[in-house]
């Protein structure tokens, strides 16, 4: 829809020439505050680039609530097309296909990408469902997929565990790990449960980095067996690829059960609105306690995948910048939306490989995203009405 | 040792109550954790090499010492209180009527951003502040207290109080305190509530601006990632002495850098990041209202 | 037979004294009111008596069982639900969702018969849908399930958590201003519904300011003024209270 036509074109011309000098002026002032960083002639540039970047903002911003509408109705369409039981089926068998030959036709370096993708996907999703579908605030995800890490990376070390037996135990820690973390902050409301969870994730982190003869310090642990599956060999890397999509199939078919079950219904009912949950039955605290563990236990699985992708753990991998990683692919596919944040987390992953000179701007668009998406797209790019949606529609 | 760990805390501790100050004047008027606030500090730190160095350049320190050391202050505080102000009119102000976590989240966003930021424009490198204090100084109990750290106390001292009298005694700081006890209410009486909260976030930046300068001053090394760890702990002062009071920001400061110095000097220093940590988490857990028990009056 | 029997709740806030010594008894099947004017503590006992407050002191008890204290969600285990005067819908939730939450506790399976999908969990999951139609239809809400609850519209949305309310299955359905804010043709609805709960067999307790709705459909009506119990009664006996008159007071209530 175009904006209103012009009935006082006279006062419409005098507000935009003042919004015009206005927008002039937070370029000059943008342009001040890096003054100081960079000097005279970058601000300069600086100055420029901004003005005529606004200057152009302002001539197309009819188009761009065309196209904003167009990008609308198109990710409605892509909602809808993932939604409808029919279509998905058989898109779903095609691309499962698809995913099951790639390892015969991607390269290397590709494939790569495609596990990392697959491990993040896995925390998403585990995220998500104390994030998206509880309403809880976690800033020390990495904590427990650390613990997942290290729990492989150390029994298989140390004690020469294989994989497999390996993996129930990581997953277990991790989740034990979350439920450790909720017991106590689960008194705490929203931004004070947020503050706790990340110090309970840096004090993980610290504990890594400083208790040196177990953990092996800063250094990490290297030498990490790789997994053998009923005695195939179809190199290492395509190997790792087919353990990684299975756990990623597992993580999806498991999550969205449980999102469709008396257990994730009350999990949006307390997002929704806690007391009210309360009084239709729900017992508030164990739920929220349910959430954390059964969240952190997929950061438990990637965790050990994480480790026999990189044959090496150390706690740089785990930082808070790795938590708010995570929880940026949550939000950016949309809070408690399941096809939402596993596209949220190919984006994040797959982005800064194909474009390698963004790499270098990464965290910087990821801080500008984070805002961006809070003030004008908050329930992420396909979150808000969908997932909840699909429930009335089957079965 | 113990009054030389007491005297390195005390100093560290003042310089956790600046900051501490900004967290919790912005958290009593916007319940919001100012997760970028510790950028503002590491943003204060770098202008202040930016700016000394400037100076040094131009040969304006060997002419006078005490010009360009003010100068520098003077600058960094005004730069920073423009990217308070910057931070709060972006990230903040359109989300002021959002669910409770979108604000912390673009704060966070924010926080990430200006590290990066600072990061592509100045290195991944530390940068140096160069000494300018002698290292001499008094000497209390067997322990030594330098120069420095002499000014570092006393300085924050001044500024805390001044700014309790700006909060008692001037027209702003009534307004702020009636925007922190109700912010509609405020509004329904004719303060204005943008301007309110403008202050609040120059103020609470040009005191993190003075923190992050003395320390630069004080390590004589500044990286782009200090404002992380800085900024917990300066939360975590501002919940110990009860978040939303400024007379417990004050105490909560000291008295978490008391605890780190002393931790590190008799427990272990590896740990000592952890110390923050543990006491932010005991405190919210067992005193979510800190241990000063917060009065509305004193709230801001 | 007494289905509720509340022995001298008290509730101060901080000195305030919102509820004090209140004491009142409903009958099984029954359909009673609470009025009184803003602030009498109306609401305040509905917390109490679902567990939102704990009181300051005295005793609920539900068919014998005392509850006064016990978590909310107990309490709706024992056979209470409400609604609330401010809706309070999952808004993100469809409205059959809305339905099947509150129907929480009937649930055996857990997460890993939710993820194994047996038998018995299909089941389950199609009765508590099944039931949740009917509910729905209870209040005329069947062809809005699969509507976000957060479209509906303000009458709707009323009648919704009434359907929530009743899915927990409770024996003392307690409503917080069904009708506040609704047009005559609305309310007129809302006494029908409260009609054929209690043709369920279910005991109501409702919050009201319209008379014509206190008067029209409760057998019994408890009168609160500044956190006392001031009258309890029959309609008629209540209209020729003088207390009540006098709490009213320069107020036509019963035009």
């Amino acid at each position: 829809m175009m904006t209103g036509t012009g009935e006082y074109p006279a006062k419409r011309k005098k507000l935009e020439v003042l919004n015009r000098a206005w927008f002039i002026l937070a370029a000059l002032w943008f342009s001040l505050l890096l003054l100081p960083f960079k000097g005279l002639k970058p601000a300069l540039i600086l100055f420029f680039v901004l003005s005529a970047v606004i200057l152009f903002m302002q001539y197309i911003a009819g188009f761009v609530r065309v196209l904003t509408a167009r990008l609308h109705a198109l990710t409605g369409r892509f909602k809808a097309v993932s939604l409808s039981h029919t279509t998905s089926l058989t898109v779903r068998a095609s691309f499962l296909a698809v995913l099951m030959v790639l390892p015969f036709l991607a390269q290397d370096y590709f494939l790569d990408v495609v596990v990392l993708t697959g491990i993040y996907i896995i925390l998403a999703l585990g995220l998500n469902v104390i994030v998206g579908f509880t309403g809880l605030l976690h800033l020390g995800f990495a904590a427990s997929y650390a613990i997942g890490a290290y729990t492989y990376a150390l029994l298989n070390t140390k004690a020469g565990l294989g994989f497999w037996y390996s993996l129930p135990v990581c997953a277990g820690l991790a989740a034990l790990s979350g439920a450790v973390i909720a017991l106590p902050a689960l008194r705490l409301k929203g931004d004070y449960l947020a503050i706790v969870t990340l110090g309970f994730g840096e004090i993980v982190r610290l504990i890594l980095n400083n208790w040196d003869t177990f953990t092996g310090g800063p250094n990490g642990i290297s030498g990490i067996a790789v997994p053998y599956f009923f005695g195939i060999t179809i190199g290492r890397l395509g190997l790792h690829y087919y353990i990684t999509l299975m756990a990623v199939v597992l993580t999806y078919v498991v999550v969205k059960r449980v999102r469709r079950s008396k257990t994730g219904r009350a999990w949006i009912a307390i997002r929704e609105d806690e007391v009210c949950a309360a009084t239709m039955g729900v017992n508030t605290m164990r739920y929220k306690l349910y959430a954390f563990a059964f969240g952190s236990f997929w950061a438990g699985l990637a965790g050990a995948l994480f480790a026999v992708k990189m044959q090496f753990v150390s706690p740089e991998s785990f930082t808070f910048i790795e938590s708010v990683l995570i929880l940026c692919m949550v939000i950016l596919g949309g809070l408690g939306s399941i096809p939402g944040v596993i596209v949220g987390a190919i984006i994040l992953v797959m982005l800064p490989e194909v474009l390698r000179e963004v790499q270098t701007y990464r965290m910087l668009a990821l801080g500008a995203g984070l805002i961006i998406m809070m003030i004008f797209r908050p329930q992420g790019l396909l979150g808000g009405w969908g997932d909840e949606r699909r429930e009335t529609k089957d079965e | 040792m113990f009054f030389q760990q007491f005297i390195n805390g005390l100093t560290v501790g003042s310089v956790y109550a600046l900051i501490a100050l900004g967290y919790t004047m912005v958290y009593g008027i916007l319940e919001l954790i100012n997760f970028a606030h510790g950028e503002i500090y590491m943003l204060g730190a770098y202008l202040g090499i930016i700016f000394f160095g400037f100076f040094t350049l131009t040969g304006l320190t060997s002419y006078s010492l005490s010009l360009s050391l003010a100068l520098t202050i003077i600058l960094s505080t005004a730069f920073c209180s423009a990217y308070g102000m910057t931070v709060e009119r972006i990230a903040y102000r359109p989300l002021r009527n959002a669910p409770r976590l979108s604000p912390l989240i673009s704060a966070i966003g924010m926080s990430i951003f200006l590290q990066n930021y600072v990061m592509l424009t100045q290195g991944a490198t530390d940068k140096v502040f160069p000494h300018i204090f002698s290292t001499g100084g008094f000497t209390l109990f067997g322990a030594t207290a330098t120069h420095l750290q002499t000014v570092i106390i006393l300085f924050s001292l001044v500024l805390m109080v001044s700014l309790h009298l700006f909060i008692r005694r001037t027209r702003m700081g009534k307004a702020m305190r009636a925007t922190a006890q109700d912010r509609i209410m405020a509004s329904l009486v004719g303060i204005n509530v943008d301007t309110v909260i403008i202050v609040t976030f120059v103020i609470g930046s040009g005191l993190a601006a003075v923190a992050g300068i003395m320390v630069a001053m004080y390590y004589g090394l500044v990286n782009y990632s200090i404002g992380y760890m800085a900024g917990i702990k300066a939360f975590t002062a501002a919940v110990l002495g009860g978040i939303g009071s400024i007379p417990g920001a004050m105490f909560g400061g000291i008295l978490l850098g008391l605890v780190e110095s002393l931790g590190a000097g008799y427990i272990s220093t590896e740990y000592k990041d952890a110390y923050a940590f543990m006491v932010l988490i005991v405190i919210l857990l067992i005193r979510p209202s800190g241990i000063f028990k917060k009065s509305a009056e004193e709230k801001v | 037979m007494h289905i509720l029997e509340v022995r001298d709740i008290t509730k101060h806030f901080s000195g305030i004294k919102a509820v004090e010594d209140v004491s009142f008894r409903v009958k099984e099947g029954a359909v009673a009111s609470i009025i009184g004017p803003n602030g009498a503590g109306k609401t305040t006992l509905f917390n109490c008596l679902t567990g939102l407050t704990k009181p300051t002191k005295g005793s609920i008890f539900l068919s014998g069982n005392n509850i006064s204290g016990l978590a909310p969600h107990r309490i709706v285990g024992f056979g209470i639900a409400r609604t609330f005067q401010n809706i309070r819908l999952f808004r993100e939730m469809t409205v059959l969702e809305n339905v099947l939450v509150s129907q929480h506790l009937r649930i055996r399976s857990g997460m890993v018969g939710a993820v194994i999908r047996g038998r018995e969990f299909i089941r389950e999951e199609r009765e508590i849908r099944d039931r949740a139609f009917e509910y729905l239809e209870l209040v005329g809400l069947e062809d809005a399930a699969d509507l976000p609850s957060l479209n509906l519209p303000y009458g709707d949305q009323r009648r919704l958590e009434i359907a929530r309310a009743l899915a927990t299955e409770p024996k003392i359905l307690l409503l917080d201003e069904p009708t506040a804010g609704m047009n005559p043709q609305e309310t007129l609805g809302i006494m029908e519904i409260i009609k054929r709960l209690q043709g369920l067999g279910k005991t109501v307790i409702f919050i009201e300011h319209d008379m014509r709705v206190v008067m029209g459909i409760s057998e019994a009506i408890i009168v609160l003024d500044h956190g006392v119990k001031i009258a309890e009664g029959s309609p008629d006996s209540i209209k020729n209270d003088p207390l009540v008159i006098e709490a009213y007071i320069g107020r036509n209530i019963f035009a």
